[in-house]
């Protein structure tokens, strides 16, 4: 030891003047530079496989024998309602194992809250990196729909602020659970019980009027069936505002009720 | 610092019971007891991370309900498991930590080079955390905990589960701060480790303090100047003790041997042999802070 380790205790230290919750979602960022490779190519190489075997393959059968789906190719109906889909599976995922692990594996959150960090810092930053995790889910998604020649409006580029808004719908309820959880056994339940029927029956295959009409009331209740609509209206160009305004109104508002409940169970949990 | 009648309860279980007690600018200052005395509640309390239930705490003569952001950015922790991101790199470990406390790129780069030789870790800065040695991610997160430069350093058992020479160079990073002006506060239930590092300590026992003062003052208040430790065979072992009560201040049978506490203990050897007893072996030594420990806190395991 040559110098001074430590120069004056009191002097003030010099900050950048970056709110709390921009730090944490900068720490986010940073963390995922490690695995952003894989984490790309998995979100490139699901939409190409997805779209070519059931886009167009299983498409191409629906489209010779029913004529499309309500005057669309099946490709073109089955796009946005995989892309809102993928936002559902992604983001419930980051919600679910890297929360209940920062809190218990890695303690990451203990360390924060040691540091000038609060609780709300956490919840926030969090959930706009979900955002901006989305917003590059998106973006890509978009991107091999292009490809594929299956956006049909410039509206479609709006997928990008929706499918935001929609990963933190998706992502508070769920990591508002994980924050609580003291082992990760009730994830694999939330997979089977809620985001695969979510998948299959939230209007991403096939339309509402397939379903039976008690379901259809159930399925249109689910935010996924909200997500769906709204990016398939974007991309096909084909807006009913009353039924789009209530989606994005419904998006909005689960997003913003499930944050606030976030805020509160990431407090109950981390501050005892 | 300042507590008192400070309290935590959580729900029905209480784990501090109201205690008081002054820590001064540039001290160091130790928290013994054993497992579920309170140490770590108490410590979560003054790291601001968790609110009191009771009493009143004042840190850096700030409030922790109402300044506890401010007090944060001026106080580093040490806790007791390591927090550290195992799939990154070390100096990336300590980067980040910085960009909690919203140091600029450029300083925290500065810092780490330093802090890492403090550490002696200036090899492995490019490693991963994950495959490093207990003794080595302790330091790291020492380190780490100094990346804001803090007034003040709360290190809750910083050297369990160490080996010694770990143990060692981390009392010896930790006197350097404590010279460089630092406040110290350390839980531990190493008796050494408190009699190396605190100027000042209290000895806690289910959720209260016990007792206070230097490691020096402590021992002459609870201790004799001198232990001598007897071995008679195992079935003597009473049958001796009861012979010799008398040379002792306080005497203590355990199963295995009998200690006596006394002022002089060659002086109440020789007097044993006098006695014509004849024990298989027998140790003179010096109080230590484990004696008044034991004294205060009892011999029976609490968990």
């Amino acid at each position: 030891m040559t110098d001074q380790l430590l120069e004056s205790g009191a002097r003030p230290q010099p900050t950048v003047g970056w709110p709390g919750w921009l730090r944490v979602t900068s720490v986010y960022a940073h963390t995922y530079r490690r695995t952003w490779r894989s984490s790309m190519s998995a979100s490139f190489l699901f939409p190409v496989l997805y779209l070519a075997a059931m886009g167009v393959g299983l498409g191409s059968l629906i489209d010779h024998h029913a004529g499309g789906i309500d005057g669309v190719r099946y490709l073109d109906f089955l796009a946005p309602g995989l892309l809102a889909g993928t936002v559902l599976q992604i983001a419930v995922a980051e919600a679910t194992y890297p929360v209940v692990g920062a809190v218990k594996w890695t303690r990451v959150y203990w360390a924060m809250l040691a540091s000038p960090l609060g609780t709300d810092d956490l919840v926030l930053g969090f959930l706009v990196w979900i955002a901006v995790r989305m917003a590059m889910v998106s973006a890509i998604f978009l991107g091999v729909m292009a490809a594929f020649g299956t956006v049909r409006s410039p509206l479609g580029l709006l997928v990008v602020p929706v499918s935001m808004i929609a990963g933190v719908a998706f992502a508070a309820p769920v990591a508002s659970y994980a924050v609580l959880s003291t082992n990760d056994q009730g994830f694999a339940a939330i997979n089977r019980f809620i985001v695969v029927p979510l998948f299959l029956f939230s209007t991403t295959f096939f339309p509402l009027h397939q379903l039976p009409v008690g379901l259809r009331v159930v399925a249109q209740l689910t935010p996924l069936f909200h997500g769906v609509n709204l990016t398939r209206a974007l991309c096909l160009g084909q807006i009913a505002p009353l039924q789009n305004a209530a989606d994005l109104l419904y998006l909005v508002v689960l997003a913003g009720a499930s944050t606030l409940s976030c805020a509160a169970s990431f407090k109950k949990r981390l501050v005892q | 610092m300042v507590a008192q009648g400070l309290e935590k309860r959580f729900g029905d279980f209480t784990a501090v019971a109201g205690i008081d007690f002054s820590i001064s600018r540039g001290e160091s200052f130790g928290f013994l007891g054993p497992n579920g005395a309170g140490k770590t509640s108490t410590m979560r309390m003054v790291a601001c991370m968790s609110p009191h239930t009771g009493g009143q705490l004042s840190v850096l003569g700030m409030d922790p309900r109402t300044s506890g952001s401010t007090i944060r950015s001026r106080i580093g922790l040490v806790p007791q498991q390591d927090s550290l991101d195992d799939e990154l790199t070390v100096e990336d470990n300590l980067y980040l930590y910085g960009r909690y406390f919203d140091l600029p790129k450029r300083l925290i780069r500065e810092r780490a080079v330093r802090l890492l030789e403090f550490a002696q870790l200036t090899e492995r800065a490019k490693d991963k955390v994950e495959p490093l040695s207990g003794g080595m991610k302790r330091r790291l997160t020492i380190a780490r905990s100094l990346i804001s430069e803090p007034e003040l350093l709360i290190l809750d058992e910083p050297t369990t589960g160490l080996d010694p020479q770990a143990r060692h160079l981390l009392w010896d990073r930790l006197y350097r701060l404590k010279s460089q002006g630092v406040t110290l506060v350390i839980t531990t239930h190493y008796m050494d480790e408190a009699e190396q590092l605190c100027d000042r300590l209290v000895v806690m026992d289910k959720g209260r303090i016990v007792a206070e003062g230097s490691p020096r003052a402590l021992i002459e208040q609870h201790s004799t100047r001198e232990v001598v430790e007897l071995r008679f065979g195992l079935d003597q072992q009473h049958q001796g003790a009861t012979a010799i009560a008398d040379l002792a201040e306080r005497i203590e049978v355990l199963p295995d041997r009998v200690l006596l506490y006394v002022h002089d203990g060659d002086a109440a050897v020789a007097e044993v042999h006098r006695r014509g007893l004849l024990p298989e072996s027998s140790l003179v030594r010096r109080s230590t802070l484990e004696d008044v420990f034991l004294r205060l806190t009892g011999r029976s395991l609490v968990d």
